[in-house]
């Protein structure tokens, strides 16, 4: 590990602020919290994936002991609160908006998913709570479920919402179809794949919990909850939920058990704790059993996609085309609909100069819970499609992996490169992200490799996936033009204490990341305060300014790009107080490392000067300058940044058993100015995680009914330390030429590159397509069917 | 309602429970002790892990009745007089978390695993660390954290 | 959970009172599969005996040509048991397969195998090995004892106080986890002893049973190759999303293999 040494600035390894309290047990996660008498609830979840229902009888549970009250749906209503939203309007081929039915903040006729909630019980205490949620009758008509998308499309089909004929959320396209059947007709070859993208399930190790709380005096309402952006959660609440205004809610997020998208989301849980809680007149708090967030948190993935490469003899992309179905289950959320379409349709084009694409997606409203963004979010699906395709195509084609990519990289020096798919990448070095994947898996020696695992009798493989992807989620015109709903700016808030050291205030949001540390660096860096001096605050509206939050790997390019605007404008001020404490004129003020000077003279302030005689106006120029050293910025940067990179995977199999062992997983990625080498290759370890996971272990499954199979960690295989082996990461560095940081965003990157090379190794390894996950069963499975063929 | 004793971090602990209070809800609500986190309703995250009577168990699925009369450690308890154990530091230094919220059940576990093997290899590192699941860190720096610590330990 | 009342008795006969007087009571020794029972609200009995302070039903002892092993020994201290380890060290090491450190450091024998989960891996090592399960009324073969799926040979308010196992020449167990739960998908023990050339399968199939012809086989000749050939049916097999019958039934002929090759 690098060592950080005493610079504490940017490209520092420093060690993270906030672990004291998180290795001391001292973090306050919401489960953590609790409010002076508070009571406890439980929602009672539908067993039914398809039912009407005709009736719910609260009258026992309400008579059960300590129970504060139980509510439905009827009761939600007639106070005017409504249920989760969509955040992005997606325009489909016809012209028409995507269709978003209604959802209401508890299921009132009807349920459409296994775990739906249909009422609330709130009691003294949980245990009493789910006692009483047992009395509750609910009169279900049970109706055949929907399970499989193409079940779902097919003509005839009932429908799960009124308002959504066929079941269609969208049909959209991007790219220019002519272009491509034109470049289809004069291909060389043409290869085809038909592949799943498998369904999975986020589980953070946090689950989900609120409390709600109202202070009656000051007709305030507070929901502590697990948000990613806490803000735009207050938002939401306000101006769709019927939980508003906003400026009497403040939504507080506190130290947050990681999110990987499954936390941006308002859910039905947080809407109705917060509402009960003003009801109720008390504070009410709910805590997800794991069992429960299995059902209820979003779900990620779920791509059922036909794809087809036209290459040139030479090995030359001309042309590709992708059609997808996506399961958004039972009903839309805020990025459900962008996830599937531009945050997928975007990326096709890959690492390559493939001059013509065409995409199509169709989206589907199933028996199952919401589908929405996960780690990388569209990005791993693109990834999928393009580098299955282009593997399959080298093995096809009789060309070296490695070979029939280099041919088509978009070459360093046409960037900034504009994509056939709406976006222009900002910067990049292809090849040399693969010269040295090769170089540090040591591809030259991989046949060697493999001669020495079948001498043991095992199955070797390896697997490579070049990608990039579109991240730093911001600008706010293009995400505005694409049909976003808010802005994606980031917000940052520097106040100078009078003493000199500085708190910081962040409208990002850290569940793991670790802003605490990375954003003083950027103060340290900027402002020559050592980052022992700077208190990093987010996660609370009444505290912080306006803020985004952090998903779509925003927070270093975007709200990193704040913090840095907002040190510009204290060393701006700063120079205006030191000019005048210094009797000189700004222009002959000089500064760097946190202490100005006099150019030409040895008269110097320190910034803990400027700062004590900001707050300290004795001697100050009132009549030109404000007292205060404190100042806010919002930074919007005018692309998303485009990070890349080049990994490696290498695999055994043993024949016997399907058993697949990762014995390598090196990825070279850039993600342009690395801030902390020890945070970033974290980051990439995780994605790794998530993204071998993927590959290898998780599935969510339904069965024909919509009962989840995978509804518990004893079914849903989580990656587990056994499973891998110590990962190989290194990083280059093309900065970002869009944000003054030049950080590309790292949080998704490991998740989004590693599942296809995962998989690739594993095709390597066994001669045989399979989809992901590849279990034990389905390798062994694949072999029988290849040696059977073979007889 | 039943009442419980036990020693908690060296000190005397007491309460009034139902007999189908789980340790980790006596830790939690009645001693605040939340450091213990819930991650999980069967047994496998390794989140709720704490000591009792010098061996990791897992708090969610023990009854408080169960551990009357037991020594327990929790991650509240590790640390002396504000210095990190080892393993604490190990996990700093070498990032051995993200999110924090695996983290003091993973520890608790490592001590677990120093106790009996002064020098774990890297596979039974990982061998031992299949009670504890983390989301963020891929393991990587946990495993590198714990053979740090090993060597730490050993002076 | 539903709530209860809770013993700790401190004696068998105590124990074997408040049994009776409950209306519908419960034995616990580790509580590693009754808990988390009792927490899916799956079970709802009115009283818990908890066996874990009974003394004389802990610990273990090497007795004549036997291992005896008390029934609320947690599966770590079987695992790390110098007797067990020198003297049957296929036991040692399917007890360090099961769950775990966390769950090894509370579940029990006893437990385990009164509970027989189908895809447990005592039920196989006990029946692999012959062993004999002492209870508080009689003696039980492990031929007899593991009736069917959850199901045991113990009659009502019978409680396990120990399992003999003869120590055998040669033994190993092989098993192939479920990547989620770590039970057996399918574990195999192969032995050969006192007890006569066994091979015993738990998580294939509803209980754990044997297989002759592979028993058959090696008692001519101890070697993975005198069962290369010899497959069990997959017809009644367990079946789930993690292994078909068919799967389950070709990973019993390698977890078989591989337990003799490991026998040696």
């Amino acid at each position: 590990m690098p060592d950080s040494g005493t610079n504490t600035g940017i490209g520092a390894s420093v060690r993270r602020k906030e672990d004291f309290r998180f290795l001391t047990g001292k973090g306050k996660y919401t489960d953590d919290l609790n409010r002076p008498g508070q009571a406890h609830a439980y929602f009672l979840l539908s067993p039914h994936a398809r039912a009407k229902i005709n009736g719910i009888d609260t009258n026992a549970a309400k008579q059960a002991p300590g129970v504060v009250d139980v509510f439905t749906a009827a009761d939600l209503a007639a106070d005017g609160v409504s249920g989760p939203i969509c955040g992005w309007v997606v325009t489909q081929k016809n012209g028409e908006p995507h269709k978003s039915p209604a959802v209401s903040a508890l299921a009132s006729d009807r349920v459409n998913y296994v775990g739906e909630q249909v009422a609330i019980v709130v009691a003294e205490t949980l245990a009493q709570a789910k006692d009483a949620a047992e009395l509750i009758e609910v009169n279900y008509q049970p109706q055949p479920a929907l399970i499989k998308m193409k079940d779902a499309l097919a003509n005839g089909a009932a429908q799960l919402h009124d308002d959504v004929p066929g079941n269609l959320c969208f049909d959209w396209e991007i790219g220019d179809k002519a272009a491509t059947d034109a470049a289809f007709k004069k291909a060389h070859h043409v290869t085809k794949i038909d592949i799943h993208n498998n369904r999975l399930i986020p589980n953070a190790i946090e689950p989900r919990a609120a409390i709600g709380d109202y202070d009656s005096g000051m007709d305030m309402m507070t929901l502590y909850t697990t948000s990613q952006n806490p803000h735009v959660a207050r938002l939401v609440l306000a101006a769709f939920m019927g939980l508003g205004p906003e400026n009497k809610l403040r939504v507080v997020a506190p130290d947050v058990g990681g999110g990987f998208g499954s936390k941006i989301y308002v859910y039905r849980d947080e809407i109705v704790t917060l509402w009960a809680a003003k009801k109720l007149g008390r504070p009410v708090k709910w805590t997800a059993e794991r069992s429960a967030s299995f059902l209820t948190d979003a779900h990620g993935r779920d791509h059922d996609t036909h794809a087809e490469l036209a290459v040139d003899k030479d090995g030359t992309f001309l042309g590709l085309r992708v059609s997808t179905l996506a399961n958004v289950g039972a009903h839309n959320q805020i990025f459900s609909t962008a996830t599937p379409s531009y945050l997928y349709g975007c990326l096709l084009a890959g690492q390559y100069r493939t001059p013509a694409v065409y995409g199509e997606v169709k989206t589907v409203f199933t028996n199952t819970a919401p589908v929405d963004a996960y780690r990388g979010a569209g990005r791993p699906e693109a990834t999928f499609v393009v580098e299955r395709l282009v593997e399959k195509t080298a093995k096809e084609m009789g060309i070296d992996r490695a070979e029939l990519r280099r041919r088509n990289f978009i070459p360093p020096d046409q960037f900034p490169y504009q994509s056939p798919c709406l976006v222009q990448y900002d910067s990049g070095d292809f090849p040399h992200l693969l010269d040295r994947a090769m170089e540090v898996i040591d591809y030259a020696g991989f046949s060697a490799r493999k001669q020495a695992s079948a001498e043991r009798g095992k199955l070797r493989g390896i697997g490579l996936s070049c990608w990039i992807e579109a991240c730093g989620l911001a600008p706010s015109a293009v995400v505005g033009f694409l049909g976003g709903g808010v802005g994606q700016w980031e917000s940052a808030n520097i106040k100078f204490n009078p003493t000199g050291s500085v708190t910081l205030y962040t409208g990002s949001h850290s569940h793991g990341q670790g802003h605490e540390t990375v954003f003083a660096q950027i103060i340290s860096e900027h402002l020559g305060v050592p980052v022992e001096s700077v208190e990093v605050v987010h996660g609370d509206t009444a505290v912080v300014p306006f803020g985004m939050g952090t998903y779509g790997s925003r927070s270093g390019p975007v709200g990193g790009g704040a913090v840095y605007k907002a040190a510009q404008k204290i060393v701006e001020k700063g120079r205006k107080i030191a000019a005048h404490l210094l009797e000189a004129s700004v222009e002959d003020i000089e500064y760097a490392g946190g202490t100005y000077s006099v150019a030409g003279t040895d008269r110097t302030k320190t910034m803990a000067e400027i700062a004590f005689a900001a707050y300290v106006p004795h001697n100050y120029p009132l009549d030109v300058l404000e007292p205060g050293l404190d100042e806010t910025a919002f930074f919007d940067p005018m692309n998303f940044t485009f990070p890349s990179g080049a990994y490696f995977a290498e695999v055994e199999v043993d024949p016997d058993t399907g058993v697949v062992t990762v014995l390598d997983m090196v990825g070279i990625d850039d993600v342009g100015t690395v801030m902390n080498p020890m945070i970033v290759a974290g980051q990439l370890h995780g994605g790794f995680a998530q993204g071998i996971g993927q590959a290898l272990y998780e599935q969510c499954v339904y069965d024909e009914n919509g009962q989840l199979l995978t509804g518990s960690l004893m079914d849903y295989c989580m990656p587990r330390a056994d499973h891998f082996p110590s990962f190989r990461t290194e990083e280059t560095n093309q900065p970002c030429p869009h944000n003054p940081l030049g950080v590309k965003g790292c949080g998704e990157a490991g998740a989004i590159g590693s599942p296809v090379a995962m998989l690739n190794a594993v095709i390597d390894a066994i001669g045989v397509n399979i989809d992901m996950p590849a279990t034990p069963e389905k390798v062994w499975r694949a072999l029988q069917s290849q040696a059977q063929a073979a007889e | 309602m039943p009442t419980v004793s036990m020693t908690v971090n060296g000190q005397p602990a007491a309460g009034e429970v139902e007999g189908r209070t789980l340790l980790v809800e006596f830790l939690r609500e009645h001693l605040g002790l939340t450091g213990t986190h819930v991650g999980c309703d069967t047994s496998q995250c390794g989140a709720c892990v704490v000591h009792v009577d010098g061996k990791s168990v897992k708090s969610c699925t023990l009854l408080a009745v169960q551990a009357v009369g037991t020594e327990v450690t929790t991650i509240e308890g590790l640390a002396t007089n504000g210095t990190l154990h080892p393993v604490q530091a190990a996990f700093k230094e070498h990032h051995g978390l993200q999110c924090g919220f695996c983290t003091p059940g993973m520890v608790m576990s490592a001590v677990d695993l120093l106790s009996q093997n002064a020098s774990p290899s890297e596979p039974e590192i990982r061998e031992w660390l299949e009670g504890n699941i983390c989301r963020c860190t891929g393991y990587h720096n946990i495993v590198k954290a714990i053979d740090a610590a090993a060597q730490a330990m050993k002076g | 959970m539903y709530n209860f009342n809770y013993y700790r008795p401190l004696s068998l006969e105590e124990a074997a009172q408040v049994l009776s007087a409950a209306s519908d009571g419960k034995l616990m020794s580790g509580g590693m599969t009754l808990i988390p029972t009792l927490k899916q609200r799956l079970a709802n009995p009115s009283d818990l005996v908890d066996l874990s302070e009974i003394a004389d039903l802990s610990g273990i002892e090497a007795k004549g040509d036997t291992v005896v092993i008390g029934a609320t020994t947690t599966h770590a201290e079987v695992a790390d048991s110098e007797v067990v380890k020198s003297q049957i060290p296929a036991l040692a090491a399917l007890a360090e397969s099961i769950g775990d450190p966390q769950v090894r450091n509370r579940g029990t024998i006893g437990g385990s195998i009164a509970n027989n989960d189908p895809a447990a891996d005592y039920p196989a090592g006990l029946l692999g090995l012959g062993a004999t399960i002492k209870t508080d009324r009689r003696q039980i073969p492990a031929d007899d004892f593991f009736t069917g799926m959850f199901e045991t040979a113990l009659e009502e308010g019978e409680i396990v106080t120990a399992v003999s196992v003869p120590i055998p020449k040669k033994a190993a167990y092989a098993k192939f986890p479920n990547p989620a739960s770590r039970y057996a998908i399918v574990g195999v023990m192969v032995a050969q002893g006192p007890a006569g050339t066994r091979v015993a399968v738990t998580g294939a199939g509803p209980g754990v049973f044997r297989v002759a012809k592979m028993e058959t086989a090696l008692e001519k000749n101890f070697s993975a190759n005198a069962i290369e050939g010899i497959s069990v049916p997959a017809k009644g097999l367990n079946a789930d999303m993690h292994a078909s019958a068919d799967y389950r039934a070709h990973l019993v002929g390698v977890m078989a293999r591989r337990a003799v090759t490991a026998a040696g």
